[in-house]
């Protein structure tokens, strides 16, 4: 359901919406005919007779009074016209306000029936003992404020990002001094681990959330490994875009990124090992009888690895970018922050295109 | 805790772990993909293990598991031997004990 703007601008206060605006969009329409006779009282008249009135259209309504004939300047037919189309443009209002109501209020029903069903589900649940129970709403107030202040900080994030590879583009293509350029690719590199820093804050909060990539565009998450980028997949981007490198530059980032795949593996298979630890957990016991209390508490104890695991994961991206700018001249640096950045942004518009391709028709 | 320390010292690399732990595992892993076999010990199939767990976060480890001792002395957790790998100082600490396969 859409409300174009121009016509209805529903107000905050639920279902009312101001007259005063459909008013001055009349008066606009009234001044456009060209008539300053027609005082601002019949205008709010004429506005609230429209407001109260039924949805049909009552063409008895505006009868010319003899106000509206002091308009001998202009023909009857276009006053009819325009307020003809007035009424019409107040009828749709009406719809579209009455539509927007219902939809509120199937809403509002569908919140009731839900805080009923979780209300029930409470009582009748074999969540028994306080802990989980009585600390059920409450976590979930506290995940869904760290989601969301972690989602407006990613926003925010993502602005500054951008600004900064517009400042790394145009810093390389003019002539600084390597000097300047290295404070440049320094505030790059920090505002990555700024990303980290965040990440490890929400994890704590959710940590599939991190782990599901949610913030993140559909092509990102595809490529996404323990909550982010591969950092040997990482180097294969990066590495092609900072020739020419010296032998002794090309040794040492071959043994980084056979560094990273060994560390990439160790982490793989003990998230592995953790999926078969708490898929057995959850698993134990005989199933069927509807009670699972104990199990479930144990999968959780075994689940918190995981928020290790997703920071792990991180270092290892922050040591990755680290070691890179160690080896890398300045220029180098800032011509891979600049890949990076920019290989980050091709995935974002792939998941735009693919979102929106054109599909066969059904 | 002299038990710790004893045990630190008896191999060229050992590991303080539990059984459960997925990260452990992971170090585990890592250590086998670099030609290492440290000696391993459970925390959590040893009396002792809660003493020793105290001692080794004593000694600055965070998890207390996984505990990493090369040479006798402490690298650290997960994080300082993942730091030291990517920046080739582990492998030279290493080399002394890589097992021959």
């Amino acid at each position: 359901m859409d409300f174009p703007s121009t016509q209805f601008v529903p107000s905050r206060t639920m279902g009312t919406y101001e007259p005063i605006h459909q008013i001055g969009m009349w008066g606009e329409n009234f001044k456009s005919i060209g008539n300053a006779n027609i005082s601002a009282s019949v205008i709010v008249d004429v506005a609230n007779k429209l407001e109260n009135e039924s949805e049909t259209t009552s063409h008895e309504m505006l009868t010319p009074s003899s106000k509206h004939d002091q308009e001998a300047s202009k023909p009857f037919d276009k006053v009819q016209r325009r307020l003809a189309q007035n009424r019409e443009a107040a009828r749709k209002s009406r719809l579209r306000k009455k539509a927007y109501v219902q939809q509120l209020e199937n809403s509002r029903l569908k919140l009731i029936q839900l805080e009923q069903e979780l209300e029930h589900a409470r009582q009748q649940g074999p969540y028994v003992g306080g802990g989980l129970e009585a600390g059920l709403l409450g976590i979930s107030r506290a995940v869904n404020s760290g989601i969301a202040a972690f989602e407006m900080k990613y926003e925010r994030w993502m602005e500054e990002q951008n600004k900064n590879m517009c400042e790394l583009r145009s810093a390389l293509n003019a002539q600084i001094s390597d000097i300047e350029l290295r404070i440049l690719v320094e505030s790059g590199m920090s505002h990555y681990f700024e990303l980290f820093r965040l990440k490890s804050i929400v994890a704590k909060a959710d940590v599939f959330y991190v782990m599901s990539g949610t913030w993140k565009t559909s092509a990102e998450r595809f490529f996404s490994w323990i909550g982010g980028f591969r950092p040997s997949e990482l180097l294969k981007v990066l590495v092609p875009q900072i020739d020419p490198l010296t032998d002794q530059q090309i040794f040492e980032v071959c043994n980084l990124k056979q560094s990273c795949q060994q560390a990439e593996d160790a982490l793989s298979q003990g998230m592995e090992k953790l999926q078969e630890t708490v898929s057995a957990t959850l698993a134990s016991g005989q199933m069927g009888q509807g009670t699972y209390v104990p199990q479930v508490a144990m999968a959780m104890e075994k689940l918190e690895a995981l928020v290790c695991f997703v920071n792990q994961a991180d270092h290892l991206r922050q040591e990755t970018l680290q070691q890179m700018s160690y080896i890398l001249t300045t220029r180098q640096s800032a011509r891979g922050l600049l890949a990076l950045g920019e290989y980050t942004q091709r995935l974002q518009a792939l998941s735009t295109l693919w979102a929106n391709r054109p599909r066969e028709p059904a | 805790m002299d038990k710790v320390t004893r045990l630190a010292s008896e191999k060229g690399v050992v590991l303080f772990s539990k059984s459960s732990c997925c990260m452990c595992y992971a170090v585990k892993i890592l250590f086998q993909e670099l030609g290492v076999t440290p000696m391993v010990h459970e925390l959590d199939q040893d009396p002792e293990g809660w003493e020793m767990e105290k001692a080794l976060m004593r000694l600055g480890c965070n998890g207390p598991v996984p505990a990493i001792f090369i040479g006798g002395k402490l690298v650290g957790s997960t994080n300082e031997v993942m730091s030291l790998h990517l920046s080739r100082g582990l492998m030279p600490m290493l080399k002394p004990y890589q097992t021959l396969c």
